[in-house]
C-alpha cells in the first residue's frame, strides 16, 4: 500500500512553531482520540492553539472559532508542508493520531532539535520525515525564515536543506527509515518475510522458558 | 564483556538484525486498550490476517470508561456515544479474535498498567508492549517494556516481534534514605527536573541504588511509570527478592515454573563493569516534596521555594516559561504554597496503587476536605485495588472527609471521559503529565505525591507534610 506517495523532493511553505517540548496532547487533543479512523485529523491539528473554543470529534473546521493569530491560520502557512520548531517536538503520549494529523494536514517534514521516540518511529509509518539538525542550525533557520514567507526544499536523495536554491544543511536519516517513506512501505509485509525465524525463535523459547507461555 | 540488564533483555528477544539498525526482537506480551488498538484490528482484517499468538495479548478498556458506575453498569450504559463505540469495538474486536478481555462489568478491569502486574501476567524478563506510552510501567520488574504507536500495535499482532533499533543505556542511582512526606512521586519527578523532558531520550534507564532495592514494587512501578516523561521509553529495575515475592503472590505459575523461572529472573541484573552512556547519581536525603509549576513535567520546584522569575531563567528557557505562567495562571513572585485550588485528583497509572490510596487516607482520616475545594475525587486503579481497599475501610475513611469514591478508569488523567477540569480550574493531580489541556480545556495541573494531593485537599492549599 502506497500511503506515503511522496517525490524526492519536497519543497513548500514552513511554519515555524517557536516552542520547546511540544507534546503528543498539544498536537491533537485527547478528544479526538475517541475516532475508531485512521484518517480525517486534519481539522484538529493543534486543536487548542488553532481554535478559541472548544472542539468536539465530528465537528469541522468551518464550525470553529477560530484565533486568528495562529500560524496555522494565516496565508500560506494554511498550506504549509513542512514545519520547523525546536526542541522534543512530539514527546509525550505515544498516540499516533499525532502524526495522522500532521499528515492529514498535509505536512509532509518536521525540523526539529530533537523528538520525543516514540513519535519519531511513529512518523515513519506514515509518510512523515522528522529532521534532526543541531540546536544551532535550528536557531540559524529561525533567523532565516522570520519574518518571511519562506519555502524550504528538502532533497530525500541528497539529504540536503536549502532554501532559494542554496544549500543549507546536510541532514541524517537511516536509508531504509527514508525509503519506508518513499515507497510507503508496509513493516508488517516486510517482516512476514522472515516467517520461519520468527516461528522457529518463538519454538526454541517455548522450550526454554515454557512459563512465558504459561497462559497459552 | 560485561552486559547491562538491556542489553541482556535485549540479547535474549532478538531474532534477527535487519537492514541498517533495526532488529526484530520477539514480544512476548502485548496490553490493548480501547483507544489506541481499532485502528490495529482494522488493519489486520483488511490484511487478512489472525493474530500471531492470541494468548499473548490481555486487554481491557480504561481511558474513555466512566468512573461513576455502580453495579451492572454496560458498555452500552455510556453516555458518550463516541466513548461507548470505543469500549464496545473493543468488546467486539477481542470476541472476534478470541482475545483474553476484561471488560468493564469485570471485577479485574482497571487502568491496563494496574492490571498487568496485578494479575500476573506482568513477569520479570519479559518483553511486554502496548499502544501507550506509560507501558514503561512494567519496567518495574525487570522487563523490556515500551509504549508503541497504533501501526506497531497492528505488527505485533500479527508478527508478534518488534521492528526496533537498540536504545542507548543510562543508569540513574538513587542513593540515601528519603525524609519524612517525600515519596517515589516526588523523587521521580526530582528526576525530571534534573535531566529535563528529553533526558533520556534515546536511552533505556536502569534505575538502581540502595533507595531502589529499598522500596515497594508499587513504589517502583510509579518510577518506572514515569520514565517517559524524562525522555526515556523505557525504565528498568533488576529483579530481586522484593519483586519475586510480588510475583509468586500474584501470578498463576505453577511451582515448577516458578522454581526454574526464578534460576532465571536470578541472572537478570547489570554485571559489575557494564558500561552505560550516561550515568546520574542522586542522594535522594536531599529531596523535599516535589510540585510542577508549569505545563511540561521537568517544571518542578520544592514544594515551599519559589517559581523562577522571568528574568532569572536562561534566554532559550524564557519564552517557554512565560507561555506556562501565563496559560497556568501564575503571576511573578508567587509560589506554589500561594495558590488556590479547585479540584484534587488522586488516582492514574502512577498513583492509583493501593500504597497510594493508604499513604492518601492516612493523611485525611478524621479531616474534612476543604471548602475552597468544589470536588475531591479518588479513583482506584482497578477494580481489586477498589475491593482491598474497601476491604481495608479506606472508601470509608475518604467518604468521611468529602473525597468522592469512585470506579477504576484512567479518569481525571485525560480529558476523554467524563471526568474533566474546566477552564481554569486548577488541580492538584498523582497524575503525570500536566500538558495544556490534559485534564480538559484550559484545565490547570499541578502534579504532586498522593500524600501531597490529599493534604491539598483538607487545606485548599500546598502545605508542609511533615
Ligand atoms: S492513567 Fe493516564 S497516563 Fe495512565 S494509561 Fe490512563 S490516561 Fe494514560
Amino acid at each position: 500500500m502506497k500511503l506515503a506517495g511522496n517525490e524526492l523532493n519536497l519543497s513548500g511553505v514552513v511554519a515555524c512553531i517557536d516552542r520547546d517540548n511540544i507534546d503528543t496532547d498539544q498536537i491533537i487533543p485527547t478528544e479526538y482520540l475517541k475516532s475508531i479512523k485512521k484518517y480525517g485529523f486534519e481539522d484538529y491539528l493543534f486543536d487548542g492553539w488553532r481554535y478559541l473554543d472548544e472542539g468536539k470529534l465530528g465537528i469541522t473546521k468551518d464550525q470553529r472559532e477560530i484565533n486568528p493569530n495562529f500560524i496555522l491560520n494565516q496565508e500560506p502557512f494554511n498550506k504549509a508542508s513542512i514545519l520547523l520548531t525546536r526542541d522534543n517536538f512530539g514527546c509525550g503520549s505515544s498516540r499516533e493520531h499525532a502524526v495522522w494529523a500532521l499528515r492529514d494536514f498535509g505536512i509532509k517534514v518536521v525540523i526539529a532539535s530533537s523528538f520525543g521516540d516514540i513519535f519519531y518511529n511513529n512518523c515513519f509509518k506514515n509518510g512523515v520525515l522528522p529532521i534532526r539538525l543541531e540546536k544551532n542550525q535550528i536557531e540559524e533557520l529561525f533567523k532565516t525564515l522570520s519574518g518571511e514567507v519562506s519555502e524550504l526544499s528538502v532533497d530525500l536523495d541528497s539529504k540536503k536543506i536549502s532554501h532559494k536554491k542554496h544549500e543549507l544543511y546536510d541532514f541524517k536519516v537511516e536509508d531504509n527509515l527514508l525509503e519506508r517513506i518513499i515507497f510507503g512501505l508496509d513493516d508488517v509485509d516486510m517482516t512476514l518475510k522472515y516467517k520461519d525465524k520468527i516461528i522457529a525463535f518463538e519454538q526454541a523459547r517455548r522450550k526454554e522458558k515454557p512459563w512465558i507461555f504459561a497462559n497459552d | 564483556m560485561p552486559k547491562t540488564l538491556y542489553d541482556k533483555l535485549w540479547e535474549e528477544h532478538h531474532i534477527t538484525t535487519l537492514e541498517s539498525s533495526e532488529s526484530l526482537i520477539y514480544i512476548d506480551r502485548q496490553y490493548l486498550h480501547e483507544v489506541t488498538s481499532p485502528q490495529a484490528f482494522e488493519g489486520l482484517t483488511k490484511k487478512g490476517l489472525l493474530p500471531w499468538r492470541i494468548n499473548a495479548n490481555i486487554a481491557t478498556p480504561d481511558h474513555n470508561v466512566p468512573t461513576e458506575r455502580g453495579k451492572s453498569f454496560g458498555a452500552e450504559n455510556i453516555k458518550d456515544e463516541i466513548s461507548k463505540i470505543q469500549v464496545v469495538e473493543l468488546d467486539k474486536n477481542c470476541n472476534k479474535f478470541g482475545i483474553k478481555q476484561f471488560d468493564i462489568t469485570s471485577i479485574n478491569q482497571g487502568i491496563v498498567h494496574v492490571i498487568g502486574p496485578e494479575l500476573g501476567y506482568t513477569l520479570p524478563g519479559m518483553t511486554i508492549v502496548c499502544g501507550d506510552s506509560h507501558t514503561s510501567t512494567h519496567g518495574a520488574f525487570g522487563c523490556l517494556a515500551m509504549g508503541i504507536g497504533t501501526s506497531e500495535v497492528e505488527h505485533v499482532l500479527a508478527t508478534q516481534t518488534l521492528k526496533v533499533s537498540k536504545l542507548k543505556n543510562m543508569r540513574v542511582k538513587f542513593d540515601g534514605i528519603p525524609k519524612e512526606g517525600v515519596t517515589s512521586k516526588d523523587i521521580v519527578l526530582y528526576l525530571i527536573r534534573t535531566i529535563g523532558t528529553a533526558g533520556g531520550n534515546g536511552h533505556a534507564i536502569e534505575f538502581a541504588g540502595s533507595y531502589i532495592e529499598s522500596i515497594s514494587m508499587e513504589a517502583r512501578m510509579t518510577i518506572c511509570n514515569m520514565s517517559i516523561e524524562a525522555g526515556a521509553k523505557v525504565g528498568l529495575i533488576a529483579p530481586d527478592s522484593i519483586t519475586f515475592n510480588y510475583v509468586k503472590k500474584h501470578s498463576q505459575l505453577s511451582d515448577e515454573d516458578f522454581d526454574n523461572a526464578m534460576t532465571h529472573w536470578k541472572s537478570l541484573v547489570s554485571d559489575e563493569g557494564a558500561l552505560f552512556d550516561k550515568e546520574i547519581n542522586i542522594d535522594v536525603s536531599k529531596i523535599k516534596p516535589q510540585v510542577t509549576w508549569g505545563t511540561s513535567p521537568e517544571m518542578v520546584v520544592d514544594f515551599d521555594q519559589d517559581i523562577p522569575n522571568l528574568d532569572s531563567v536562561i534566554n532559550e528557557n524564557k519564552r517557554n516559561f512565560e507561555l506556562a505562567k501565563k496559560y497556568m495562571g501564575i503571576e511573578e513572585n508567587q509560589k506554589v504554597t500561594d495558590l488556590k485550588f479547585d479540584k484534587v485528583f488522586i488516582g492514574s497509572c502512577t498513583n492509583s496503587r493501593i500504597e497510594d490510596l493508604r499513604e492518601a487516607a492516612k493523611a485525611v482520616e478524621g479531616k474534612k476536605v476543604s471548602k475552597d475545594i468544589i470536588e475531591a475525587i479518588v479513583v482506584p486503579g482497578s477494580g481489586l485495588v477498589k475491593e482491598q481497599a474497601e476491604s481495608e475501610g479506606l472508601n470509608i475513611i475518604f467518604e468521611n472527609a468529602g473525597f468522592i469514591w469512585r470506579d477504576p478508569g484512567c479518569s481525571m488523567c485525560l480529558g476523554m471521559n467524563p471526568d474533566q477540569l474546566k477552564p481554569y480550574e486548577r488541580c492538584a493531580s498523582t497524575s503525570n503529565r500536566n500538558f495544556e489541556g490534559r485534564q480538559g480545556n484550559l484545565g490547570r495541573t499541578h502534579l504532586m505525591s498522593p500524600l501531597m494531593a490529599a493534604l491539598t485537599a483538607v487545606n485548599g492549599k500546598i502545605v508542609d507534610p511533615s
